[in-house]
């Protein structure tokens, strides 16, 4: 085994979180699957930081996670507020400036 | 240069499946509360490959930050919005389900035919030379001097994030809350009297209490407002009417 084995999985990750986003109505569900391709992003920085023998990776993959936290806090205030006015957390309904 | 260790391949051999099939999962399940749980398996198998490739310090932080509080803020909106009809699978977008599985698998198999091919220049390094001391003492040397810079901004951005989610959960009333007596008042006033005493609780009397039984009014029908909304729109709601009593003897017999 090699460690470019981790960057498969890390593809594959990505791949089914890409999906998820697609296809999943519950914009919380959504907003988990994009969760699952940032972690998935990290899983690769943080192999190549390990194949390249620096700790660059490590770091950016710290900041990432960061960046990440964040996100959740404001996304999950959005949904929040989406549902409070709205009632539903279904990212269908939310199609307002469509009509 | 690097050798990876059997116990490692093991590991990974196990755990790359389990995680990609919880992943899978994550999209199948019904309810969002499994697909939580089942992406929290995900983080926490993607903590050991951190602390399997050399990253003690990310994998600690992985399941703190993570599993730790990003899943349970998760799990708290889940708490929060409760269960709708978003949850379910049925396609609203005619079409779009084989359009979106299919450009994934031209995607993922993208991704996987490019990994195979690329190829660095140099084996694998491994991170024993660049640890040197340890994992924690080489990343905050790292981090306080060449990121610097970045780390100020990052921590500009969590005060930001930290705002902005204030200001939105702020919700400010546009009409004054009702008090007590309005809110009495409308009962009294509301379609019927039914309610003006307060809701049912719900259960049987004395042949079964549990909460997603409806209560039994006095002419033996069933009560289905004493059942709390949220079970009623999970249909876990049961029927009461294999808990009614049968034909009631009405005899007196005299004690001897």
């Amino acid at each position: 085994m090699n460690p470019y084995n981790y960057l498969y999985v890390a593809g594959l990750l990505f791949t089914i979180g890409a999906i998820g986003v697609v296809i999943r109505r519950n914009a919380i569900v959504v907003f988990m699957c994009v969760e699952l391709m940032l972690n998935a992003a990290n899983l690769t920085l943080v192999t190549f930081a390990r194949i390249n023998g620096t700790l660059d990776g490590q770091v950016v993959a710290f900041f990432t996670m960061v960046v990440a936290a964040c996100e959740v806090v404001v996304g999950l205030a959005i949904i929040v507020t989406i549902y409070r006015s709205r009632r539903s957390a279904s990212v269908d309904d939310a199609s307002l400036l469509k009509r | 240069m690097l050798t990876i260790q059997t116990p490692e391949a093991v590991m990974f051999w196990v755990l790359a499946p389990v995680a990609v099939l919880a992943a899978l999962g994550m999209l199948l399940v019904k309810k969002a509360v499994h697909s939580a749980l089942l992406l929290a398996w995900v983080m926490i198998t993607l903590a050991i490959f951190y602390i399997a490739q050399d990253a003690l310090f990310l994998g600690i932080v992985q399941i703190v930050v993570y599993t730790g509080a990003v899943m349970m803020l998760f799990l708290f909106i889940l708490m929060l919005v409760g269960v709708d009809a978003s949850d379910s699978l049925t396609e609203t977008i005619p079409g779009l389900r084989p359009i979106a599985i299919t450009a994934a698998v031209g995607f993922g198999g993208l991704l996987v035919s490019l990994i195979g091919r690329a190829t660095l220049g140099h084996g694998a390094v491994g991170l024993d030379s660049a640890n040197g001391a340890g994992n924690v003492q080489a990343l905050a040397k790292l981090l306080f001097s060449t990121y610097v810079w970045p780390f100020e901004v990052v921590s500009a951005l969590l005060i930001t994030a930290a705002l902005g989610a204030m200001v939105l959960a702020h919700h400010q009333r546009t009409v004054a809350r009702p008090t007590q007596r309005e809110q009495a008042i409308a009962r009294f006033r509301g379609d019927s009297l039914g309610s003006a005493a307060g809701l049912p609780n719900p259960g049987v009397f004395a042949r079964h209490n549990a909460v997603d039984v409806p209560a039994l009014l006095p002419d033996g029908s069933a009560a289905p407002n004493s059942i709390s909304a949220t079970l009623k729109a999970r249909g876990d709601m049961l029927d009461s009417a294999q808990f009614e009593l049968g034909e009631v003897d009405n005899t007196v017999t005299e004690e001897k």
